[in-house]
């Protein structure tokens, strides 16, 4: 009794645990039940019941209603699906003036909007494409074929590699000084001479469309947002969906809407982009001191000069590490849109990976890592650097990078000028290394991993299958025993338990969704896969971090490691564990260990550092060892912290299931990927990625509620 | 006399959701506790003053007792909830945004505790941000802003950025930036209390000299009750939004309005506030000696004299009249005295 008053807490958690466990056995797997294989679903079978809602039938399996809820929710795809359909096909026809055909034609109004933006958005990255490397689309555009036959001299080749190297030099030295100048040189020069010249300027020339769409579109949301409660409480949900949505997802609706192409990958990059871009838009404007906005108003700033004048220029820094993080999605995004047929890299990525020619993929990661790094470091230097005073400087002082710049320019169609007459024959290499004529590692590469296979087949293929065997599919079918009602009494019952009713009946909303959906299975297998990665992730993270932190250097150069891994685009993991554990969900599940423990080490340091030093001295000057420190202090203060990484532990985790996919898994990210190439899979596609989108909120809810909390209790804030 | 500067009626402040309707409900009788239980926290209640053509009011009150809520509705930076303000006879709170625009524009400074200066632009630039936001061109703006920047002594530094200030020259940025307009009435919100007690001490004696060559009409927001006495030509003592007593500072030390204000008083060195005219008699003896004293000199500064005397000391204003008297023990009793002598 003393016990129960003391830890009322734990005792209801044991409750809840009895109970879910009670459940488990008392509710027995039905004869019938299988784990339903590739696409078994939608296939027609005597033994499905149907419903029919909103005039669509839905086709599944009935189980006992506490072993499985029937999927009550499976009109939504099919239902999102035709609605699409209707919009783009149907609704409000109108008479539009057709260019070409010159005459009226008539087209739906979503389908003008949707061709007329994919018109615009290839325009531009076109345009951006012909200067790095050259091409007639753009001129084509403002004149026409004719015309350009009768002025040959509009033929303008692209930039040579010279001067765009040479430029973002220039660009970097400006940013951030004489290392980050060599590191870009060096990493355009690298890109060059190993013959990736183009693909990566198409992947640069979509980043360049994208990014600074991106930054427009989330500058001005998020001062909406900043101006207008309402505006803020709209957007606040599709924020939150949108942080935890697998970006596969978001690709099957964009397909629909904006086709197949670099316009449409834009747009889908757009899509996810814009979120961060809002949020760190409002909480820059947010941080403006109170005082600098009432002497702006003070000064007679009228509402338009005090956005613009005092608030935007102060808010400076976070709205360019907005931009940052941008860039960051941008990247992600452009080799994720390769499956709907985005040009560059990731396209060289994607197809290396299909024939499982590692070296080639390799060669291509390492090119999209670079200009990633380069671009993330060079946008953190613009954020970090402080103005300048140009006044007193006289003009060529002022304009000495321009004009660096333009010797360059000159120097550079010299130097192709004079490679066009050296190399007659052959390739100009001072022009542009072509793809695949540069230096190739791939070789090497794909030798060195035939070499690994062949001396440590034997301990991998153990090791695969010790891992398989005893860990995963015992796990997974723990998992999948549940049923699915006790499941729910389950998070429920611990939302409950962390944030009351509110947060229960938050969290009883999302599980239920998943739950009336078709894919409750699927999203078991995803659970557990997201769970296995979670757990080894943290407890390395949490190791590493702590180790880390002890000494000041280790600690700074473990926060550089995470930044440089965080860089990469999600897809390049895939890379290294395909070379070694090939297609299987080993892989997979290494990569996204890997993945996420880059969140679980940063926020164990971050955590540990805010501890105040105050606290730290006190604890010292009362005699405690370095053991007492960090568990009776130090921890203790940094959980709150570590826990909010947890939580971006189980989002990066759950990205990185659905991105295994592609490697094969039995999960709800081998449905999207599936959705991708099935001409009615809009509505899949995107039901699925909301479902993952909710189990990443389930855990975000519960974390989040807790850690406020706990915060409150003590007093940080 | 003229027409007030500032004047403000009746003048509340009050946070929260149905504070408008609950202070007409309060029918003028507010009562802090009644409405924190319902959700309303009272800023200023019932404030009511007048500030005249070069006077400077000081507003002194501890954190939370509503001074800066009062100085913002004034500056019309928060709507009053209840009362009237006029500004030179302009009814302030009827002004639409335009107008108010350009009263700021035009006859308004403001100062702030934390110098809020924009932090990407040069100290002449900040100066001229009020000129250039008014419309004027950019080469007028920097000119004017440079004689700002000579007037409180930055020159030489008119290219840095604010970053690269002392707290003290950041705040001189402020009261620049503030001036550049050239307003009639001037706000200052706690503009010294960031800074170190030296340095303090030294804008204080800055801000004078200012004063004396500007003659603006100030209200001064501070904590500190040695600032308000040094500065003031009347104080205001506020507590829990109310305007507790206000009057010059001589008489707030002599009579404090209420026990609160007492308290503040007790530790005053009185012989550096009070000036020989507070404490003299106005009626002169026969048994007056050779030594002669002016009504306006600071009891400290000739303390020692009168001190010296075995006889009283005759009192003469500015026309080398004798006005009243002093005696040697009225000094003694007025500076280690019982704390409650009258005069």
């Amino acid at each position: 009794m003393e016990l129960f008053k003391k830890y009322p807490k734990l005792f209801q958690w044991i409750f809840l645990l009895i109970v879910f466990f009670a459940l488990c056995f008392a509710i027995d797997v039905p004869e019938t039940y299988k784990f339903i294989r590739g696409q078994a679903e939608f296939v027609k079978d005597p033994n499905q019941s149907t419903f029919v809602f909103l005039g669509k039938e839905v086709r599944y399996y009935a189980f006992d209603v506490f072993w499985r809820l029937p999927p009550l929710l499976g009109w939504l795809p099919i239902w999102i699906n035709d609605s699409l359909f209707f919009l783009m096909n149907d609704w409000m026809p109108m008479e539009f003036w057709n260019e070409d055909t010159q005459e009226y034609k008539t087209r739906p109004l979503v389908l003008q909007i949707t061709r007329n933006l994919t018109a615009f958005m290839t325009f531009l990255i076109e345009l951006i494409r012909e200067i790095l490397l050259g091409g007639l689309e753009t001129i084509v555009a403002f004149t026409s074929w004719d015309w350009i036959d009768a002025n040959p001299w509009a033929e303008l080749p692209g930039l040579p590699w010279t001067i765009v190297a040479a430029g973002s030099a220039i660009l970097a030295y400006k940013l951030g000084g004489r290392g980050l100048a060599i590191f870009a040189g060096l990493a355009m020069t690298y890109i060059s001479i190993f013959g990736q010249w183009k693909p990566s300027m198409q992947t640069l020339s979509f980043i360049l469309v994208a990014a600074p769409l991106s930054f427009i579109f989330g500058l001005s949301l998020g001062i909406a947002a900043f101006k207008s409660k309402r505006v803020e409480k709209a957007l606040y949900p599709i924020l939150l969906v949108m942080q935890t949505m697998p970006q596969y997802a978001v690709l099957v609706p964009a397909l629909v809407l904006f086709g197949v192409g670099d316009h449409a990958a834009v747009i889908i990059t757009m899509i996810v982009a814009v979120p961060p871009m809002i949020l760190l838009t409002l909480l820059g404007l947010r941080a403006v001191p109170p005082e600098v906005i009432e002497a702006g108003r003070m000064s007679g700033c009228n509402n338009w000069q005090l956005m613009f004048k005092v608030l935007i220029p102060t808010a400076r820094r976070d709205i360019l590490i907005g931009v940052n993080q941008v860039i960051m999605v941008c990247f992600s995004m452009a080799v994720i849109s390769a499956f709907i047929g985005a040009k560059g890299l990731g396209f060289n990525l994607l197809l290396a990976l299909n024939q499982l020619n590692i070296g080639l993929a390799l060669e291509a990661g390492l090119c999209i890592s670079l200009i990633a790094i380069l671009l993330d470091k060079m946008s953190l230097a613009w954020a970090n650097k402080q103005v300048d005073y140009f006044g007193n400087l006289n003009f060529f002082q002022r304009n000495k990078n321009s004009l660096f710049f333009g010797i360059i320019m000159i120097v550079g169609i010299a130097l192709a000028y004079f490679g066009s007459i050296y190399f007659k024959d052959g390739y100009n290499y001072l022009f542009e290394v072509p793809h695949n004529k540069g230096i190739s590692t791939a070789d090497f590469w794909n030798k060195g991993v035939d070499w690994i296979f062949d001396t440590f087949f034997v301990y991998i293929k153990a090791f695969n299958t010790w891992l398989i065997v005893e860990v995963l599919q015992p796990m997974r079918a723990l998992y999948l025993r549940m049923p699915a009602i006790a499941t729910i009494v389950l998070v429920v019952g611990a939302g409950y338990l962390i944030g009351g009713t509110r947060s229960a009946l938050v969290v009883c909303g999302l599980t239920l969704f998943i739950a009336l959906s078709p894919w409750w299975d699927r999203a078991l297998v995803t659970t557990y896969m997201a769970t296995f990665g979670v757990i080894v992730s943290c407890i390395i993270g949490f190791t590493v971090g702590t180790l880390c932190f002890q000494n000041k250097h280790s600690t700074k150069f473990m926060l550089n490691v995470c930044d440089i891994f965080q860089t990469f685009p999600s897809f390049v993991y895939l890379i290294p564990v395909m070379m070694l554990f090939g297609i299987t969900d080993t892989s997979v599940l290494i990569a996204v260990i890997v993945y996420a423990t880059i969140p679980a080490t940063r926020y164990t340091i971050e955590g540990l550092r805010s501890v105040p030093s105050g606290l730290h001295d006190a604890a010292t000057m009362s005699g405690v060892t370095k053991f007492q420190r960090l568990f009776k202090i130090e921890f203790p203060l940094a959980f709150p912290h570590m826990m909010l990484g947890l939580n971006q532990t189980i989002v990066f985790a759950l990205f990185m299931v659905i991105i295994g996919a592609f490697i094969g898994t039995e999960d709800l990210g081998q449905y999207i990927l599936k959705a991708l190439s099935d001409k009615k899979g809009a509505g899949i596609g995107l039901t699925l990625g909301i479902c993952v989108a909710f189990i990443g909120l389930i855990f975000d809810n519960l974390i989040r509620t807790w850690v406020d909390k706990r915060k409150k209790h003590l007093g940080i804030d | 006399m003229s027409e007030p500067v500032i004047k403000c009626k009746s003048v509340y402040k009050i946070f929260g959701e149905n504070a408008e309707t609950m202070l007409k409900e309060a029918n003028g009788n507010v009562d802090a506790k009644t409405f924190q239980e319902n959700g309303c926290i009272v800023g200023v209640n019932n404030a009511s003053f007048e500030v005249s053509k070069g006077e400077m009011l000081v507003v002194m009150g501890l954190s939370g007792s509503g001074k800066s809520t009062l100085l913002r509705c004034i500056s019309r930076l928060t709507d009053a909830t209840g009362g009237k303000i006029f500004i030179e006879g302009q009814d302030l709170l009827n002004l639409n945004n335009k107008e108010l625009i350009d009263l700021r524009r035009n006859k308004m400074g403001m100062v702030f505790q934390s110098f809020a200066l924009l932090p990407h632009k040069t100290v002449v630039e900040n100066i001229a941000f009020p000129l250039q936001i008014k419309g004027i061109n950019t080469e007028d703006s920097i000119n004017k802003a440079m004689d700002m920047v000579k007037l409180v002594g930055l020159d030489g530094r008119e290219n840095y950025f604010p970053r690269e200030l002392s707290g003290g020259q950041q705040q001189r940025v402020g009261i620049a930036r503030s001036l550049a307009v050239e307003p009639d009435i001037w706000f200052l919100d706690e503009p010294f209390s960031a800074l170190d007690p030296l340095i303090r001490k030294e804008m204080q004696d800055e801000f004078l000299r200012l004063q004396e060559k500007l003659q603006k009409t100030i209200m001064f927001i501070t904590h500190d009750f040695d600032e308000a006495l040094k500065l003031a030509d009347r104080i205001a003592i506020m507590k829990d939004g109310i305007i507790e007593q206000l009057d010059t500072p001589a008489n707030i030390v002599l009579n404090p309005a209420t026990e609160y204000v007492r308290k503040f008083t007790e530790e005053v060195p009185r012989e550096k506030v009070l000036l020989i005219e507070d404490v003299m008699d106005s009626t002169t003896t026969e048994d007056i000696g050779d030594l002669k004293v002016s009504k306006d000199e600071i009891i400290e500064n000739v303390a020692e004299k009168i001190l010296t005397q075995e006889k009283t000391v005759a009192v003469i204003d500015n026309n080398n009249n004798i006005v009243g008297s002093i005696n040697p023990t009225k000094i003694i009793n007025t500076v280690f005295g019982g704390r409650k002598t009258n005069n």
